[in-house]
């Protein structure tokens, strides 16, 4: 098992050089650094002195590697647009993605979940079906048109609810924070009921389909032949038993929410990193986007490695096996 | 005949019948089917796969998969009827009354709980015990079933034992609450041939020593004759004969029981070619008029065609079949009338 | 019985894919929808009222009318309304429906091509192309498509000007979500060579000396129709909301050469002041095409491998 997770984080740090390599190619090879950074009558010789002094002159691998070790410690260099260091511009706007994305996590996962045991549970019934039917167009909507919906709805017709940024919010430390006022509570809701719907529909239907083949199991016949109760069935034993696959499927959609958070943001006017990446692609501005993508790369690193360390939580058959009958899934 | 016929029966079935409504119409799947299981009694049910036979056990547990039904008779339990109890009650006789045993050890149990949790969770379902005594209880059954090393087993996954060895956690576990009745659906048909008769030896004795009755549905004639007190032959849904082990396997009054037994090679007899019956059972939605088993029948007479037999007595057996009626079978089939 | 000879027609009504698609309703519903947006969208230049992006025919006197059917400062001349700038709606529509459906499906047939021909190569080379390839393919999936799109993008923007980067845009985008879709393709067209290529015909066809190429086109291709076909569909859907997400971020199709995504980013710049007809009509649209083209795609799924369901 140790052997298993250890090849994994190597395989890991593998992926996030690979990412670092295509950052660092961007960084290094899209446009030319020098030219962002100066005005147009500067003269060829502060150029070169210029390119000098930044170690634009060293080999490849020697740049890459002052690329991987700077990134390592947060410096990104300046933006091109703002000229502000682009660590600080991320850290900035780092806590109201997070916060964001976690909302919507926690939306799609405790509604969805539910919902899809019951629609596993009772698929003949009445709501079952309008759920199903629903998940469907939830899942053809793309998401910023449930945004803009949601804010014709709840924020231009009804006034219930603000349609763009934040609210209020509080800082803690370098921390800046929703959840402490009420201002800021009612800002997150529409932002991640949008970012959050998409994966909620996901996950219901994943949960309804693997309840489904769950409780035609034998070894739920025998529960009940056992004369379990219904509750210890359903939650006990089938609902455990499709857990694998959705801890999967999480994990990836944990994943492509930050991703969306993209769409959502722009949506909302939420001044986090994917705003901050949208706004660096319209403008090609290259050093923010070379940190947003190892960001990305890492988060997606670290998901995968959690949701591989659940996997030995839950499948006891998978502590003995070393991990050899990985579910796949990727 | 060890069963003392002045107690009252353990399990009474009545002219059970089971539905299953398809597109094409309503599939009789047992049809008609009568027994009792006296208490400490092994009742071998044997037949061909699709004769309705675990069908019979799913009704008689209350498991049957939708669509299917009851769709009459009845089934009493210590005199008390089972089949139309509600889901809850069923849920409370399933287990402390009645326990089951499926084919499939490998697939019986849940992969993701310790046997011991299996286990626990079962007595505690029913009976009153601390998780202390019901541990002590399960790690008991444990050692009762003849696992080796019960204390370190206990704790281990379905994945770590092997067949035989889960297939013993799984008696185990249809004897938590100590039931009346166990019914055991083709226990050893997914196991290693080496490993069935110790399997069929161990189900025996625990029944024996817990006086608990055996509905023992197989299509193994061998396990049945080692086995069972006595033996009900299912064909396409019917009962065809049903009478001590003894007289059935020697003495049969069927003519489908007669061909059945031929197709078992015995020790210690000398045979020169197995004998088989010829065709094959039809399916639920061509079961011809008169005796479902006419067409395959070496004996049959007009009255086959026409006219379905009942259970009638035949020696110590009851046998649905017209050779055993004063009337007989009547006047000989040609091969013509028949293909017609 | 129709006796009409050479009957294909015959043929195809009798299939089992025939009847399944038949007896489902909702199906024959979405192929309707589907059909009937495809011929409006290219009908356009004939049936659109207006030719909204020509400067010459629109006056900003017409701007901002609401559609006729909910109020009375309608103008039958724009059944659906006007935007800001005074451009129909409807036509708008009809030649932004056209652009998300060109760019849908050049992408899923860029996604394609690369995606199979990356599989083959994978497949029957294996060694370290394969591993190679493989390895790409993995990494990428574990980004979300609108991503890997979008850098693509910002690159291009990074290398190009930004006047030729609106001339080119639509293959820009086009590019961009070919190549963010292709990994599926490549998975089963290699498995399915991974299958074939020990197949004793195909070894009896390199014993005979046919050349690899020929043998993959001629006995691997034909396998992987269906399933190729199948993620074709699925992969439709979500190649147009990824251009409609892209045009809608400001970052896919220029406002002079409007998608369904433009129009509704456009729409909704103005939201906040009531004039939702702007962003529901084309948002409406979008929905419709993609659910159409999503029970399509399941239908097809389903038709052609039951087992999935």
């Amino acid at each position: 098992m140790i052997a298993f997770i250890l090849r994994r984080m190597l395989q890991s740090i593998a992926v996030l050089l690979a990412v670092g390599l295509v950052a660092f190619s961007l960084f290094r090879y899209v446009g030319d650094p020098i030219n962002a950074m100066v005005g147009q009558d500067t003269s060829m010789e502060d150029r070169a002195l210029l390119r000098e002094k930044l170690g634009l002159n060293d080999s490849p691998p020697v740049q890459f590697l002052r690329f991987i070790v700077n990134a390592a410690r947060g410096n990104f260099g300046l933006s091109y647009r703002t000229s502000e260091p682009v660590g600080r511009l991320i850290a900035e706007r780092i806590p109201a993605t997070l916060e964001l994305s976690f909302c919507a996590a926690a939306f799609a996962l405790f509604i969805g979940i539910p919902m899809g045991v019951y629609t596993g549970l009772y698929p003949r019934h009445w709501s079952s079906r309008l759920f199903q039917a629903v998940s469907l167009i939830g899942i053809s909507l793309p998401t910023f048109l449930i945004g803009i919906l949601l804010i014709l709805i709840f924020a231009v017709s009804l006034h219930w609810l603000p349609s763009f940024g934040r609210g209020e919010t509080v800082q803690i430390g370098w921390w800046t924070t929703n959840f402490l006022t009420i201002s800021g509570l009612k800002a997150l809701i529409l932002p991640s009921i949008t970012l959050g719907l998409f994966q909620l529909t996901l996950l219901m239907r994943l949960v309804r389909s693997e309840m489904l083949e769950v409780m035609r199991t034998d070894y739920i016949k025998f529960a009940r032949a056992r004369g379990l109760t219904n509750r210890a069935i359903n939650f006990g034993h089938a609902l455990k038993n499709t857990l694998v696959p959705v801890i999967t499927v999480t994990g990836l959609q944990l994943g492509s929410l930050i991703a969306f958070a993209i769409v959502t943001e722009t949506v909302f006017a939420w001044p986090g990193i994917g705003q901050l990446f949208i706004q660096s692609v319209q403008f090609s501005d290259i050093p923010v986007m070379a940190a947003y993508l190892l960001l990305i790369g890492l988060l997606f690193v670290v998901i995968n490695l959690v949701v591989d360390l659940l996997y030995f939580v839950v499948d006891p058959r998978l502590r003995s096996q070393g991990g050899a009958a990985r579910v796949s899934g990727h | 005949m060890a069963a003392a016929s002045n107690n009252p029966p353990l399990l009474e079935v009545k002219n059970l019948r089971v539905e299953f409504p398809t597109r094409r119409g309503t599939l009789l799947a047992v049809d008609d089917v009568s027994f009792d299981i006296a208490p400490g009694e092994v009742l071998g049910v044997v037949g061909e796969s699709g004769a309705g036979k675990s069908l019979t056990g799913n009704a008689i547990i209350g498991l049957l998969e939708p669509p299917g039904r009851i769709a009459g008779g009845e089934v009493k339990l210590e005199g008390r009827r089972i089949d139309n109890l509600p889901y809850e009650e069923m849920r409370k006789v399933r287990g402390a009354r009645i326990g089951a045993i499926f084919q499939d050890p490998l697939t019986s149990l849940n992969p993701l709980y310790s046997i011991g949790r299996q286990l626990i969770e079962t007595i505690q379902t029913h009976l009153p015990l601390s998780g202390a005594q019901a541990r002590k209880r399960a790690l008991d059954l444990l050692k009762e079933v003849g696992i080796p090393g019960a204390e370190s087993r206990i704790d281990h996954y379905p994945h770590q034992f092997s067949g035989g060895m889960r297939q013993r956690v799984v008696i185990a576990l249809a004897l938590c609450a100590d039931p009346r009745l166990i019914v055991a659906d083709e226990p050893t048909t997914a196991l290693d041939v080496s490993i069935q008769a110790q399997i069929i030896a161990l189900l025996k004795k625990l029944c024996r020593e817990h006086q608990t009755a055996v509905m023992l549905v197989t299509h193994d004639m061998g396990v049945i004759a080692e086995t069972a007190d006595r033996v009900a032959v299912m064909y396409a849904g019917r009962i065809a004969e049903i009478g001590p082990v003894r007289d059935v396997v020697k003495h049969a009054k069927h003519p489908y029981t007669k061909g059945l037994m031929g197709s078992i090679p015995s020790l210690g007899v000398r045979h020169d070619k197995l004998t088989q019956i010829d065709g094959a059972m039809p399916r639920l939605t061509e079961i011809p008029p008169g005796c479902a088993f006419n067409p395959r029948c070496t004996f049959r007479g007009q009255r086959c065609m026409v006219e379905r037999p009942n259970l009638m007595s035949a020696g110590a057996s009851r046998a649905a079949c017209w050779l055993h009626d004063r009337g007989g079978v009547g006047a000989p089939v040609t091969k013509e009338l028949v293909d017609a | 019985m129709t006796t009409a000879p050479g009957g294909w027609l015959h043929r195809v009504t009798d299939s089992d894919v025939w009847w399944s698609f038949k007896s489902s309703p909702l199906t024959v519903i979405a192929a309707v929808v589907t059909l009937l947006i495809v011929a409006v969208a290219f009908l356009s230049p004939v049936l659109a009222p207006h030719t909204p992006f020509d400067p010459a025919t629109i006056s900003l006197s017409d701007g901002l009318k609401p559609p006729v059917l909910v109020s009375p400062d309608g103008d039958w001349t724009f059944p659906l309304g006007t935007d800001d700038q005074g451009r129909d709606v409807l036509s708008s529509i009809m030649y932004g429906t056209r652009l998300s459906l060109v760019v849908g499906v050049a992408s899923v047939v860029v996604a394609m091509i690369l995606g199979i021909a990356l599989g083959l190569v994978s497949g029957y080379f294996g060694g370290t192309t394969d591993a190679v390839i493989m390895r790409i393919a993995d990494v990428q999936l574990t980004f979300p498509a609108i991503l890997v799109a979008l850098l693509i993008d910002g690159v291009v923007r990074g290398i190009i000007s930004v006047q030729r980067h609106d001339e080119i845009a639509i293959f820009v985008i086009v590019g961009a979500i070919g190549l963010s879709f292709w990994v599926q393709y490549a998975r089963t067209v290699r498995g399915s060579v991974l299958v074939e290529k020990n197949k004793e015909y195909v070894q009896a066809a390199r014993v005979i000396g046919l050349s690899p190429v020929l043998i993959m086109v001629r006995h691997v291709l034909p396998n992987v129709t269906g399933p190729v076909l199948v993620i074709a569909t699925i992969n439709l859907g979500l190649a147009i909301i990824t251009e409609a997400t892209l045009s809608f971020l400001g970052v896919g199709l220029p406002s002079t050469q409007p998608s369904l995504g433009t129009l509704i980013r456009l729409g909704n710049e103005v939201l906040q002041s009531g004039d939702w007809w702007i962003t529901v009509f084309p948002g409406a649209t979008l929905a419709a095409l993609v659910l159409a083209v999503n029970l399509l795609g399941d239908w097809l799924r389903d038709a052609l491998n039951p087992k999935l369901r």
